[in-house]
């Protein structure tokens, strides 16, 4: 088991976003489609990369409500790249085993006539391994 | 003038229509898509992890075949040019997946992001101009009012992507306007359709297409139009029907009077 | 041979924490000449100075190093105290094992080596120096200030009320500045106009003021005291002398169309025109871009309109050449451009305005008459909605990374005023911090959200989204609440981040003052020398130098302009003796160093040498002492060595080359 600080550290490192240039403005949640649906705000990923407090991070229902819609990254006036950094937790529970959020499996069930190879290329990079 | 083409998984199969358009109308606008020979899918996302290499090299194979042709790689698809060119900038500027990259790729002469990677548009605008395609317009889409829908991939990020300004755009009005339509402007031409959300959160979507046709039919559109299959899906399945959503191709052919004979193949 | 004391300097712990100060000082005691080393914590302060000048009398020191800060920060100090003991205050060389050393080492044994090289450089020089005299020049008793608003104004006004002359040059047809343009002031809300105007009239009154608008700088040449300065009086298409300011050619003009910088181009004006009412000198320009008579020949409207017969199509741009031994710069700022946050439709609706747009439409003199109302379709709004912070504090190439320090109070005062005004109108502030530290400043945010009802919500705004129905839906996000918020409002106002008047780049070059990386002119020192530029005889008045508001502009103004008057109180200056010089029999009159002169101080003499017993007549280049500012160019250019630089001697330079290279 990884400590919280080196999991930490890979966050930073996968994204390769430094979260103390953060000046909590806001302007990431105040531009987030997703926000309602998330439980950790875009705003407050930084400070749980801070704090190192990655358990509650990796375990929050954000990880899979963001869009990657880049809005967040475009604002941000600070250049810290929230969807970046969530991303990068993603990326950690992805990795491990079994932390796939999508299965092959559950596919068949997902798609309609119309879906375009697009959606299924691009829900598998983001979801799975 | 003869460009390496990349079509995309999607354009081969759910958004064949945006691809024949495609092909059709450059043909009469006197430019030529090559299609790069076993060109591989992009992966549809671009992978944020600065330590993904192997997710790119699909990227990787079709600038760098463009770049051996001697061609500009131009894209249709948003996926496909947003995923390529963000790849390309890492080739040119990022020394670590550069040198990864090309370790994996084992190429005669290594990949350093040459290759230029133009949209369909971006050639329509800056190669061919917007007034020369007035020019050999036959059948003016008069009348139409047209939201242009430029989600996310095209634009941002910005800088990155050096397509139009990322919060006010004008590539896809000036299109329209070319084409003899009315371009509606309207605020949410630039906010996500929910992208791959849409697979396994299917309400989000919804919602955020609501707020996008809302907007769109608020501002006097009576149809979108969009570069990007996955976006015409979630915009179709969410809309009541309500606002046509069609390809920009479509109506580029239409405008050409080349859409009969596509349509006939 | 010379006899040289070393001196190292702890700087409390800011050398001492990272250079061993005792082992430089004993390092000393082994290179050539020199016969003292001590080390002590403050070398700068009294009891330092007194070592020193104890040492060059007991040890008959012909020459001194002092290990310290930088030459900009002591060299001064140390020089003085060393004539004071009698030396030649140029005997005297710094080692810089500060800013060049402890500061930017963490390591100690690394930063203590370095500290011995460069010891050891500034000990091979002192070896080859050789006492110099300064010459001196004369300071010409007139100070130019470059640019008319509060701050140029109050800087002319303070000088001249010191009895020197004073030229204004103002770019645009009025003084005023951005002041002119402000409706009410924070914290006081009184109004600009009517503190401002009193001042203009003052200074277009004063006899030791003389005022060029609609005037620019076009070159500098000089020194400090001794400036000539060449200034481009545009063609005004107005006799001055003539005209009445009786307004009646505004009236009659019939090219209206021509947007009105003074009012941030809201309304517009007529090509012949005064920015506005209360302009000084009430006398029109003639924009000639927009004039129908400049532009086709005919019309002629406003000659004929003249009762006094002032205009004149036929003025021509006039360069007036002045000399002054004072300059100061008051070039002011402006509000950035928008178009890179177009999240906030600044270009996609009429009801999205800048703050500064704001002060004209709240100004009764301004584009509606002081009524508050949305410019799309002349409603008055009930929902207003402040952003906070538009372009400042950015990390990103979009906007600055400085605070522009002024919005948290204007907007403060904008949101009290309408709910005062409009108390049937909400006014809500998106803010990231309110930053209030002024006298009496925090007290009137406080009033604003106690008093006033004004809602401040801390998050920023992500986008502005124009509704079918002309309103403006606001997403923004109010942290403290965990909310994401959209609020409907009727108009949007954008704290717009300030910056440097976009021209004061090519001022600085002209001046050789320099500047950062933001365009603002770097002063002297940041603590104990504010408003002098490091290029002696130039000063610093207002936000040219930083942002600031209007008392600190003041306070600044009145600052740089003592610093004016402390040197145009000089009858002369003492010049720096470290000039070039030809040596003539190597000399061979090639001209390369008079062309890359910044100075024009090399000119070329034919004289008679005498080399080694022939005699011939040669073309010799001659350095004119009074204009040569020592800066080397040409020592370095010079192909045959000829030219050498006093107390930089290219053998002094060598030796401390080879001293680091040991």
């Amino acid at each position: 088991m990884k400590t919280e600080h080196s999991r930490a550290e890979m966050i930073k490192e996968i994204s390769g976003v430094n979260p103390l240039k953060c000046m909590k403005c806001g302007k990431c949640s105040a531009s987030c489609p997703s926000y309602n649906e998330m439980d950790i705000k875009p705003h407050q990923f930084v400070s749980y990369v801070i704090n190192e407090d990655i358990e509650s991070l990796v375990r929050s229902k954000s990880l899979w409500k963001c869009l990657s819609c880049f809005a967040c990254v475009e604002r941000c006036p600070r250049d810290v790249k929230p969807g970046k950094l969530i991303d990068a937790a993603r990326q950690i529970v992805v990795r491990e085993r079994g932390g796939n959020y999508l299965l092959a499996d559950d596919i068949p069930e997902l798609v309609d006539p119309d879906t375009p190879q697009q959606l299924l290329v691009s829900a598998l990079r983001r979801y799975r391994r | 003038m003869k460009y390496s083409y990349f079509p995309g998984c999607t354009l081969k199969n759910k958004a064949v229509d945006l691809d024949h358009y495609a092909r059709v109308s450059a043909e009469a606008l006197g430019f030529e898509l090559e299609e790069i020979s076993e060109w591989q899918c992009c992966g549809g996302v671009y992978p944020l992890g600065t330590d993904e290499i192997a997710t790119k090299l699909a990227s990787v194979r079709a600038l760098n075949d463009a770049k051996e042709h001697g061609q500009d790689l131009v894209t249709v698809c948003s996926a496909c040019h947003h995923v390529i060119k963000r790849v390309n900038d890492d080739m040119k500027n990022v020394d670590d997946i550069r040198t990864r990259a090309n370790n994996y790729m084992k190429l005669d002469e290594p990949y350093e992001g040459e290759t230029t990677v133009l949209h369909y548009l971006e050639v329509l605008r800056d190669r061919v101009g917007f007034d020369e395609l007035k020019k050999k317009v036959v059948k003016p889409l008069t009348g139409k009012k047209i939201g242009a829908y430029y989600g996310c991939l095209l634009l941002r990020p910005g800088k990155l992507m050096a397509f139009d300004d990322p919060e006010n755009p004008t590539i896809m009005e000036d299109f329209i306007r070319a084409l003899g339509a009315e371009p509606v402007i309207y605020p949410y031409r630039n906010e996500c359709c929910g992208g791959y959300i849409s697979l396994k959160e299917e309400d989000m979507s919804k919602n955020m297409c609501r707020k996008i046709e809302e907007s769109a039919a608020g501002f006097g559109a009576d149809m979108l139009i969009t570069a990007c299959p996955l976006c015409m899906y979630n915009l179709n399945k969410n809309n009541g029907g309500n606002l046509p959503v069609y390809y920009f191709t479509e109506l580029l052919a239409e405008a050409l009077g080349l859409k009969e004979e596509v349509d006939e193949q | 041979m010379q006899r040289i004391g070393v001196f190292v300097c702890h700087c409390g712990s800011n050398i001492a924490a990272t250079v061993d100060v005792k082992k430089v000082a004993e390092m000393a005691l082994h290179e050539p000449g020199v016969v003292h080393a001590e080390d002590y914590q403050y070398m700068c302060s009294e009891a330092g100075q007194e070592k020193i000048q104890k040492a060059i009398k007991e040890k008959n020191l012909t020459g001194l190093v002092v290990c310290s800060c930088s030459p900009r920060m002591h060299e001064t100090t140390f020089r003085n105290a060393a004539e004071r003991a009698g030396l030649n205050p140029y005997m005297v060389e710094i080692a810089n094992i500060r800013e060049h050393c402890s500061w930017i080492h963490k390591d100690i044994e690394e930063a203590t080596e370095k500290a011995v090289i460069l010891m050891r450089a500034a000990v091979a020089k002192v070896n080859l120096d050789a006492p110099l005299k300064p010459g001196e020049s004369r300071v010409t008793k007139r100070a130019l200030v470059i640019g008319g608003g509060i701050a140029g104004i109050q800087t002319a006004l303070d000088i001249a009320e010191a009895g020197y002359p004073v030229d204004i040059v103002e770019k645009t047809p009025s003084i005023g500045g951005r002041m002119s343009q402000l409706d009410k002031t924070f914290p006081t809300l009184d109004c600009s106009s009517c503190i401002l105007t009193p001042k203009m009239g003052e200074v277009n009154a004063h006899p030791l003021i003389n005022i060029y608008t609609y005037s620019e700088v076009e070159s500098v040449s000089g020194f400090v005291g001794d400036f000539t300065v060449e200034i481009r009086k545009k063609a005004r298409s107005v006799d001055m002398n003539k005209c009445t300011g009786c307004g009646v050619c505004q009236e009659k003009c019939p090219s209206k169309k021509t947007p009105s910088e003074f009012n941030r181009g809201l309304n517009t004006r007529s090509a012949i025109y005064t920015p506005f009412a209360q302009a000084v000198p009430n006398v029109p320009v003639i924009d000639r871009d927009a004039c129908i008579k400049f532009k086709t020949g005919k019309c002629g409207i406003c000659s004929k309109v003249c009762q006094a017969g002032a205009i004149d199509y036929d003025q021509i741009d006039e360069i007036v050449t002045e000399k002054y031994g004072a300059i100061v710069v008051a070039t002011g700022f402006d509000m950035i451009k928008l178009d890179k946050y177009d999240e906030y439709a600044y270009s996609q609706s009429k009801d999205v305005i800048t703050s500064l747009e704001l002060e004209r439409i709240m100004n009764a003199a301004g584009p509606t008459g002081g009524h508050l109302e949305r410019l799309s379709d002349g409603k008055a709004p009930k929902e207003m909605v402040f952003i906070q912070c538009v372009g400042s504090r950015c990390a990103d190439d979009r906007g600055k990374s400085y605070c522009s320090k002024v919005c948290c109070m204007y907007t403060a005062k904008h949101a009290m005023l309408i709910r005062d005004k409009y108390p049937d109108t909400n006014v809500t502030v998106f803010y990231i911090d309110v930053r209030t530290p002024g006298k009496n400043f925090d007290e009137f945010y406080r009033r604003a959200v106690e008093d006033y009802g004004v809602n401040y919500i801390k998050g920023q705004v992500g986008k502005v989204i124009p509704q079918p129905n002309g309103k403006l839906l606001v997403q923004g996000a109010d942290l403290l609440d965990n909310k994401q918020i959209l609020k409907e409002a009727d108009m949007v106002v954008l704290a717009a981040a300030i910056e440097p008047n976009p021209d004061v780049r090519k001022i600085a070059t002209m001046l050789t003052a320099s500047i950062d990386t933001n365009n603002f002119l770097t002063e002297a020192h940041a603590k104990l020398r504010p408003v002098e530029s490091p290029t002696a005889g130039i000063f610093l008045s207002g936000v040219c130098q930083g942002p600031k508001d209007i008392p600190e502009t003041v306070s600044q103004a009145g600052a740089a302009a003592v610093k004016a008057i402390g040197l145009l109180a000089k009858d002369k200056l003492l010049t720096n003796p470290c000039t070039a010089h030809s040596d003539e029999l190597l000399c061979n009159g090639c001209s390369q160093c008079a062309n890359v002169c910044p100075y024009g101080a090399i000119t070329y003499e034919d004289k008679e040498v005498n080399d080694h017993g022939i005699r011939e007549t040669r073309r010799i280049a001659v350095v004119n002492d009074a204009l040569c500012q020592g800066c080397g160019a040409c020592t370095v250019t010079c192909p045959s060595g000829a030219m050498d630089l006093q107390g930089f001697s290219n053998r002094q330079i060598l030796a401390e080359v080879d001293a680091i290279c040991r």
